[in-house]
């Protein structure tokens, strides 16, 4: 009787890497319903657009590729690239927005590189820079949270959004500046207490605009499931928020018009807590150790409060994100861990000097 | 409540081990066959001292150790020996070896075992002697020779018993703990007495185990009361039972990489393999059986057993109603670090301590593996706090480098990142690759070192030779050349006899300069001795993470690196002693004058020493010579053989030629006529060297005093007789296939073209 030969470890954790990514998902449902809330069903059919779109990309480029495309699109790594964008493109944007984003999400920053696994970007983050640069007016043309609506308008139904994004049928001012902007407009104008009195995004809000600071609230909570869940460490978001709360603290100066803005400003709007929980945790293309997690998060941080600050872009999470993909590996070559035995840590470059 | 640090990474898998718990330990009927291999330890494997067809006892001694490591193995029930065979191994590699194969009579008849209750009062000589007569190896898993392990050559302050039994299904040390907890404790204060007498630093004895087994727990806790013996528990996390996690879990302490615990002072040892050392010193009881663990759904029982070493793992699965058709495999050890079994013929040997015969839902087959994600799941479980991902990304790169760097070799191959790994990769599989291939790389180049060395050694030697061949015929010349001018002065002639350019000068001036100056010497030597040593550091190092079966192997050739860089040490001390007077004779040179910075003063003395020993003499030391010769490559040889290395062969017929080298010289000297025995009575005339110089001086007298024709025509007659002999040696050497063919054959040319020159010239004359 022959058995069959396989090498240790013979048993296994349950679940595998479809399950990692559906945790994920799952746990982007408390943001999606906020912004939902404030902001009407724009970036709920932004959502189902752009993983629709990944999923349809992946499976060609599968094809393609000759390799299986259920085994492949059964990890769910392209929902989760597609939810993702969805999630950070603005409410309403044109179809073609969402279905160019998605699909140089995972054409170009994902299947060209390898597949899952082998890319060095984020792929969402690379879908949305590509929309931020090439149609800059459309991706930043934000909905008004619902508080920001005047008397007799109502929040978008269905049926205009979808007439919106298809159609381009748009409905007249329907668009407000996000607190991000307002705060980068008003830069060497207003003390910051008059902005925040002023600004109606910031008057209707409670502490950091209104509407932002509760889809920031909602990632936040993701965030935490997936930490209880150990789906992720806690290096890489808490180095990021941290570095964020102290530059703030650093730059404040009281809040006069040339303030950097507030901690609490920072930490709950734009896609801060996105970022920090759904995006720069992303495994594939961050630091692989805690030290280099650590670094990483905090670069990411720092990035993101140099760019919001004196930058160009009112928001940077995806520009940040990029850039310390950039450094990833350089980070992973210092920063092992020291193993059991050793007196201290090595580097990887070690043996080629 | 003693303090324990809790262990880096680790998981927790599914303990699984109520389902064997349930039933009282039990026994099984004799098999028809039971097979012992040689090998069930590590180190050498033992040799069979039976013969087929030889009856023999329960305990009795079947095979004997071969050298510190190894371990002897005794018969487990009475029989005949019916055959010493190749077959299956319970070993990962599924290979098969020899074995001796015993038909029981069904008597189990026993010698008798020579009980002795004070034990404690045997010198420590003498126990550890019983222990090793008893053939106790490791009965964790690893199978070392427990009394090598009890002699340390350290200071040892700490003594851990393992009874942490992390693995998985795995609760033979659990049954044991919990039957013969007085056994234990009476096992580990014997232990304790041996590790810490006489007047050892032993302060610290300590079993540990996990949290999971209350039972066994309270038992040996209520056992060791009143003793200096401590029972420290932890959390169940896998793997706390790894040597060092358990180290470090108890102590705080981390072996340091690539050495052993007792280099911290720590010595471990399982449960089982203690009890087993107290049976062989209070019961004089040998190793011959053991408790394992028969677990798994497709069996109908599942218990722990006491079992005969040597059953095979058929007959145990048969006596426990195995389902063959629902088993998903068959493992030896547990779901961890247990290795898979191709075939069940295989027998239950000293480490066995579980047969693991899950079912098809219990551990089914693995799925197929996905992208790795990064996720860093592995590195969150890693014990050993390595970073899994990347040692995987580098291992499929084949960058060795990183690898290293990556320290993949403190990897303990524990599996927990494979297990926790959700893209289903088999990462630990991987690792073992790379480490085998490593080590390869690591033995080939070794192997390319030493051959770049012996080829700058062959060179130097080819150079010293090279230059005592010029000194002897430089001195030759200058002789000829004294000679010649002593010949002139004494006749007062007008003749010139020198040439312009001295060729005597001219070949010292080549000499020094092939001649390495001191300093070049010494740094040479401290190359050699520095590599010597790098050598020795990777042998070391090797050998503290070599799997344990390759460790003797691994310690003899660290031996030689120790002899080589003491070797090499020796060789600069000396030179250092000697300072300036590195010349490179290391002859007896027996001159009052020579200078012994002038390299061809040296070699004329030499010649001149060689040349006044009589060929009997010159025979006998080389006799002496190749007898040295003969002796170095035997002791080699031996060497080679033991290891098994691949170069016994060749070193077999250089000993063999060696040997015919002697006969011939020997027959040689057999052949000289007596006579010649007594050299100082020879006449100075007889001397080679007094004859070539009196020679050179008729000739320089003769040419002094003859025209320029007839010392052309002289020159020529000379030169063709040179020619003539040299064509005679091209032509041997051709026939002979001599590698020097080409250099004959270049010197014969230039010979002729000398003579046609010359020829040309007496033309002219004429
Ligand atoms: S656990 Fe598996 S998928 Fe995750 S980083 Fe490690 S090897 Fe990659
Ligand atoms: S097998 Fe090696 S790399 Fe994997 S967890 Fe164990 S020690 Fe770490």
């Amino acid at each position: 009787m022959a058995f069959m030969k396989i090498t240790s470890p013979h048993a296994h954790s349950p679940g595998n890497t479809g399950d990692v990514m559906k945790q994920v998902i799952l746990a982007c449902i408390p943001g999606l319903v906020i912004l939902s809330y404030f902001f009407g069903p724009g970036t709920l059919i932004n959502v189902v657009m752009a993983s629709f779109t990944a999923v349809v990309c992946e499976a060609a480029v599968l094809k393609l590729r000759n390799r299986p495309i259920e085994f492949y699109i059964k990890d769910y790594s392209a929902v989760l690239t597609g939810v993702l964008l969805g999630l950070a493109l603005p409410p309403y944007c044109p179809w073609w927005i969402v279905a160019i984003g998605s699909a140089s999400a995972i054409i170009l920053a994902k299947q060209l590189y390898g597949g899952m696994g082998y890319n060095p970007f984020n792929p969402a983050m690379v879908g949305y820079v590509i929309l931020l640069i090439s149609f800059p007016v459309e991706m930043t043309q934000w909905a008004p949270p619902r508080p920001l609506l005047e008397g007799g308008q109502a929040l978008m139904g269905p049926m205009a959004a979808l007439q919106q994004i298809w159609l381009g049928v748009s409905v007249d001012g329907y668009t407000a500046a996000t607190p991000l902007d307002v705060f980068k407009q008003n830069e060497g104008k207003l003390l910051l207490e008059n902005m925040y009195r002023e600004a109606p995004i910031f008057s209707n809000g409670s502490w950091a605009g209104a509407g932002f600071e509760w889809a920031n609230l909602g990632f936040l909570a993701g965030g935490g499931y997936l930490l209880y869940k150990k789906i992720f460490t806690w290096h890489t978001p808490v180095s990021m928020l941290a570095t964020i709360v102290i530059m703030s603290f650093i730059f404040y100066d009281g809040g006069s018009s040339n303030s950097g803005g507030s901690a609490t400003f920072h930490l709950f709007s734009g896609a801060t807590m996105l970022g920090a929980f759904f995006i720069a945790t992303d495994p594939v293309s961050s630091a692989v150790s805690t030290r280099g997690r650590l670094v990483y998060g905090a670069g990411i941080g720092l990035l993101i409060y140099l760019i919001r600050v004196w930058g160009n872009y009112p928001d940077a999470v995806a520009f940040a994100v990029l850039l310390m993909n950039f450094a990833a590996p350089f980070i992973d070559h210092y920063t092992l861990p020291r193993t059991y035995g050793h007196e201290q840590s090595r580097r990887a470059t070690e043996k080629q000097e | 409540m003693n303090q324990i640090w809790p262990l880096p990474g680790g998981v927790h898998p599914e303990e699984n081990k109520a389902q064997s718990m349930q039933l009282p330990l039990g026994e099984i009927s004799l098999p028809s066959e039971m097979v012992y291999p040689l090998n069930q330890h590590i180190g050498a494997p033992a040799k069979a001292i039976v013969a087929v067809g030889e009856q023999v006892l329960t305990g009795q001694l079947i095979a004997t150790a071969r050298g510190m490591i190894s371990a002897n193995i005794h018969a487990s029930t009475s029989g005949t020996v019916s055959a010493i065979e190749s077959r299956q191994l319970p070993h990962p590699s599924g290979m098969n070896g020899p074995c001796i194969v015993l038909t029981p009579d069904g008597k189990d008849e026993s010698i008798d075992f020579e009980r002795n209750e004070n034990y404690l009062e045997l010198e420590r000589d003498e126990l550890l002697e019983k222990i090793r007569n008893a053939g106790i190896t490791g009965m964790g898993g690893a199978g070392f020779p427990t009394a090598v392990k009890l002699n340390p050559r350290d200071e040892i302050s700490t003594l851990i018993i393992n009874g942490t039994e992390c693995e998985p299904y795995i609760t033979a040390d659990d049954m044991l703990m919990q039957t013969r907890a007085d056994d234990l404790i009476k096992g580990t204060q014997l232990l304790a007495h041996l590790l810490g007498n006489p007047e050892r630093a032993l302060k610290r004895v300590v079993i540990g185990i996990e949290d999971n087994k209350p039972d066994a727990i309270a038992a040996v806790k209520a056992a060791a009361k009143e003793t200096n013996v401590e029972v420290a528990t932890f959390p169940t996390r896998y793997p706390s039972g790894g040597e060092k996690q358990l180290i470090y879990i108890l102590t705080g302490q981390e072996v340091p990489s690539g050495q052993l615990p007792a280099s911290i002072g720590i010595v471990l040892q399982n449960v089982g393999t203690t009890v087993a050392a107290l049976e062989a010193v209070r019961d004089g009881k040998p190793l011959i059986e053991r408790i394992t663990t028969v677990v798994g759904k497709s069996l109908g029982t599942q218990r722990n057993i006491r079992v005969k070493l040597g059953t095979p793992i058929q007959h145990v699965l048969k006596e426990h109603a195995f389902n063959e058709r629902e088993a998903s495999r068959l493992i030896v050890g547990g779901p961890m670090m247990g290795f898979a079994l191709e075939q069940d013929a295989a027998p239950v040997i000293k480490s066995t301590n579980c047969i693991l015969a899950p079912s098809k839902q219990e551990l089914p087959d693995p799925p197929p593996a996905q992208a790795c994600i990064r996720c860093g799941m592995c590195a969150e479980a890693c014990p050993a706090s390595l970073l899994p991902q990347q040692m995987y990304w580098y291992t499929m790169a084949e960058d060795y480098d990183k690898l290293e760097a990556h320290n993949i070799r403190d990897c303990i191959e524990c599996g927990a990142c494979s297990f926790v790994c959700p893209s289903n990769i088999p990462l630990v599989q991987y690792y073992r690759a790379a480490k085998g291939t490593m080590r390869q790389i690591a033995i080939d180049k070794e192997k390319s070192d030493r051959s770049r060395q012996r080829f700058e050694f062959r060179q130097e030697r080819m150079a010293k030779a090279e230059l005592e061949k010029e000194a002897k015929r430089a001195a030759r010349k200058l002789a000829a050349e004294a000679a010649k001018k002593k010949m002139a002065e004494a006749k007062a002639s007008a003749i010139d006899a020198t040439d312009s350019d001295d060729p005597a000068a001219a070949a010292v001036a080549r000499a020094k300069a092939k001649q390495l100056s001191p300093e070049e010497q010494k740094g040479k030597l401290e190359r050699a001795l520095s590599s010597a040593q790098s050598r020795l550091e990777k042998a070391q190092a090797r050998l503290a993470e070599a799997d344990e079966e390759r460790k003797p192997q691994l310690e003899s050739k660290l031996k030689q690196a120790e002899l080589k860089v003491q070797e090499s040490l020796k060789k600069l001390k000396d030179l250092d002693l000697n300072g300036d007077n590195t010349a490179t004779s290391n002859n007896t040179v027996e001159t009052n004058e020579v200078d012994p910075n002038d390299p061809v003063a040296v070699a004329i003395a030499r010649a001149k020493a060689k040349m006044n020993m009589d060929p009997r003499e010159k025979l006998e030391a080389n006799i002496e010579s190749l007898k040295k010769r003969l002796g170095t490559a035997e002791e080699k040889l031996a060497v080679a053989q033991a290891e098994g290395s691949d170069t016994a062969a060749a070193l077999q017929t250089g000993l063999e030629k060696i040997k015919g080298k002697i006969t011939t010289v020997e027959l040689e000297l057999a052949a000289l006529p007596q006579n010649s025995a007594k050299p100082e009575t020879a006449p100075i005339e007889q001397d080679a060297a007094s004859v070539a110089i009196e020679r050179a001086k008729a000739k320089a007298a003769a040419s002094a005093s003859m025209s320029p024709e007839e010392k052309m025509r002289e020159q020529v007659a000379s030169m063709e007789k040179r020619l003539e002999k040299a064509k005679e040696r091209l032509k041997k050497a051709e026939t002979e296939d001599d590698k020097n063919v080409e250099a004959f054959r270049s010197a014969t040319q230039k010979l002729e073209d000398k003579l046609a020159a010359a020829r040309g010239e007496l033309e002219a004359l004429n």
